[in-house]
């Protein structure tokens, strides 16, 4: 900065040599001398000089901001790369101390050799990977879906109506612990099927976040919204559209979030149970045979199926949310 | 007709039950309020003011006593009295215009058609200057702001009475200011009967007719009311050196740091 406003005075006095940026840092004396000793310059020698500061400038910032970009995308992959070759390090480690115990390497190949054709169909059993997860996951989006139409306006009556809380608040107490398998033999009774029995157990299970939220979100509704809706003597359904339900969908939408992990959960375990198709039934299968590199690719698949449709809900949660005013 | 009150507030109690037993919040409260007279409800934290509000307002009822708006008895919130909150209360997920349009949909949607409601929350958001910000959402615009949309909704239903809670106590002087004159413009356009509640003695003695001072709680009750009798359109400057003015707001402050000391 001192270059170019000494600069600057320079040139209104004398027409005078440019500075280089090196030399700002010279005291003005000794630039005055300097200048007074040489011959006259065209002013757009010195106007480029003054441009040819502001690039270096330009540069130092631009590089100053490329190497922070750099650090940040440093210290917040590496680490997590770090971790994955610590993992895969351990992994290869097991498995040349257990027997039997496929290493990384073998694993690959045999997930490059399954995803290749994920969607065969040699049989009832005998299906590609590609469709038993689309069959787990339709057993999911069934019993999600039923639970959410029974859960969620079950949800809303419990938290307007506290008579209905207190009604319903023991049960769902007892209830709620109970874990899913426990579920099964009722549903295999009832339907003496597994595919209806599963999707039971999912709705069973991911039923309880989704009321309980709801009754949260129907409670926690601010006083303020609804002394509005009394002051201005709205009918009951202008409540519930234009003040309930827009209020209450942040919390509904956690709900889901937390219903889709345990339903996620719930349909391997059911399906290792009662077989037929799906990945947690092709999990039990492939142990059946004593494949166990198959049975380490189903745990990845899961946990990376189960990992989307978590990012996916928080993605629609987003969109719905609005800022406490 | 043109001599009845248009708000009568007659003989009130409000007893809340806790459990320490009964707590008298209020009790026998007298105020009669003429059409379009400005009154303003002032007393420490505690006595009782935004509990009368309440009760005018419809949002509770009085243990005793009656409460009459317009020829008819208060018997619970209504759009013949509309309230401006000290929370703005605006709905998050509605635009500016959807949140007047609310409140106008409610009282005129009866007889009138979309177009017609339009025009009216169009308007009401005019008088409080808010044209441009119409389609905003409560998030998009200031404090200020928001409190004007709490005004131009509660004005668009056209009511009777316009009740006022510490409207302008959660903005800072200088928008206070500004809104104080917005208000003042706004009820002499419309000329409209208010009840405010108000903590602040400046803002008391600049809006209003009437300066009704409420003394301490609990079971607090009218102690004071004061006649304001300063020319309308009231300016802030000219009144900065008004001896009238001063000798009012004297009255005031004495009343609630004075003699309300005392009775503490």
């Amino acid at each position: 900065m001192t270059a170019t406003l000494t600069m600057n005075e320079i040139t209104r006095e004398t027409r005078a040599s440019p500075a280089t940026p090196s030399t700002a840092a010279a005291s003005e004396t000794t630039m005055i001398d300097a200048v007074t000793t040489t011959a006259l310059v065209e002013p757009e020698v010195v106007d480029s000089s003054a441009a040819m500061i502001e690039r270096n400038q330009k540069k130092q910032i631009d590089a100053r901001r490329r190497r922070d970009a750099l650090t940040g995308f440093v210290q917040s992959v590496i680490p997590g790369l770090v971790g994955i070759l610590l993992f895969l390090l351990l992994w290869q480690a097991l498995s040349q101390t257990v027997a039997q115990f496929p290493g990384p390497a073998k694993v690959w190949d045999s997930a490059v050799k399954l995803f290749s054709d994920p969607f065969y169909r040699k049989g009832p059993n005998d299906q590609g990977i590609g469709w038993n997860i689309l069959a787990s996951l339709q057993r999911v989006g069934i019993g999600f879906g039923l639970a959410a139409l029974v859960g969620i306006p079950m949800g809303f009556m419990i938290g307007r109506f506290t008579y209905l809380n207190r009604m319903t608040a023991p049960i769902i107490s007892i209830l709620r612990p109970v874990s899913p398998l426990a579920w099964l033999p009722i549903g295999l009774m009832v339907f003496k099927a597994a595919n209806p029995a599963a999707i039971w157990v999912i709705f069973i299970c991911s039923i309880w976040p989704m009321i309980i939220n709801t009754a949260v979100g129907v409670q926690r509704i601010p006083q303020d919204y609804l002394n509005v809706a009394r002051v201005l003597n709205l009918s009951e359904w202008k409540v519930f559209t234009k003040i309930l339900f827009p209020a209450v969908l942040p919390y509904m939408l956690t709900g889901v979030q937390l219903s889709i992990g345990v339903a996620w959960l719930v349909i391997v375990a059911a399906e290792m149970l009662t077989g037929g198709v799906g990945i947690g039934f092709w999990l039990w299968d492939e142990w059946n045979n004593l494949v166990m590199e198959h049975i380490i690719i189903a745990i990845f698949t899961i946990g990376i199926v189960g990992l989307l449709l978590e990012r996916l809900l928080i993605a629609v949660a987003n969109r719905f949310k609005f800022e406490q005013v | 007709m043109s001599n009845s009150f248009h708000l009568v507030v007659d003989n009130v109690d409000k007893r809340f039950n806790t459990k320490q037993g009964e707590f008298i919040a209020i009790r026998d409260v007298n105020l009669r309020v003429q059409r379009g007279e400005f009154v303003a409800l002032i007393g420490h934290s505690g006595c009782g003011k935004s509990t009368l509000l309440n009760l005018i307002a419809g949002l509770s009822d009085a243990s005793s006593g009656v409460l009459v708006c317009g020829g008819r008895e208060i018997s619970g919130p209504g759009p013949d009295r509309g309230v401006v909150f000290q929370n703005h209360s605006l709905l998050p997920w509605l635009t500016c215009f959807n949140n007047v349009y609310l409140a106008v949909e409610r009282v005129f949607g009866a007889t009138e058609k979309k177009p017609q409601l339009t025009a009216r929350t169009e308007a009401a958001l005019k008088m409080v200057g808010l044209t441009h910000a119409m389609h905003k959402h409560p998030n998009e615009i200031s404090g200020g702001m928001k409190q004007r949309v709490g005004i131009a909704r509660a004005l668009a239903i056209e009511p009777a009475v316009l009740l006022l809670d510490e409207p302008f106590g959660a903005l800072d002087a200088l928008t206070r200011a500004h809104l104080q004159d917005e208000l003042l413009r706004i009820v002499a356009e419309t000329k409209s009967t208010v009840v405010m509640v108000t903590h602040d003695v400046d803002e008391a003695v600049l809006l209003s007719d009437r300066i009704v001072m409420m003394t301490n709680g609990p079971a607090a009750t009218i102690g004071e009311i004061l006649d304001v009798d300063l020319p309308r359109p009231r300016d802030r400057i000219a009144l900065a050196e008004n001896t009238d003015y001063h000798h009012y707001r004297k009255a005031v402050v004495e009343f609630l740091y004075a003699k309300q000391k005392r009775a503490a």
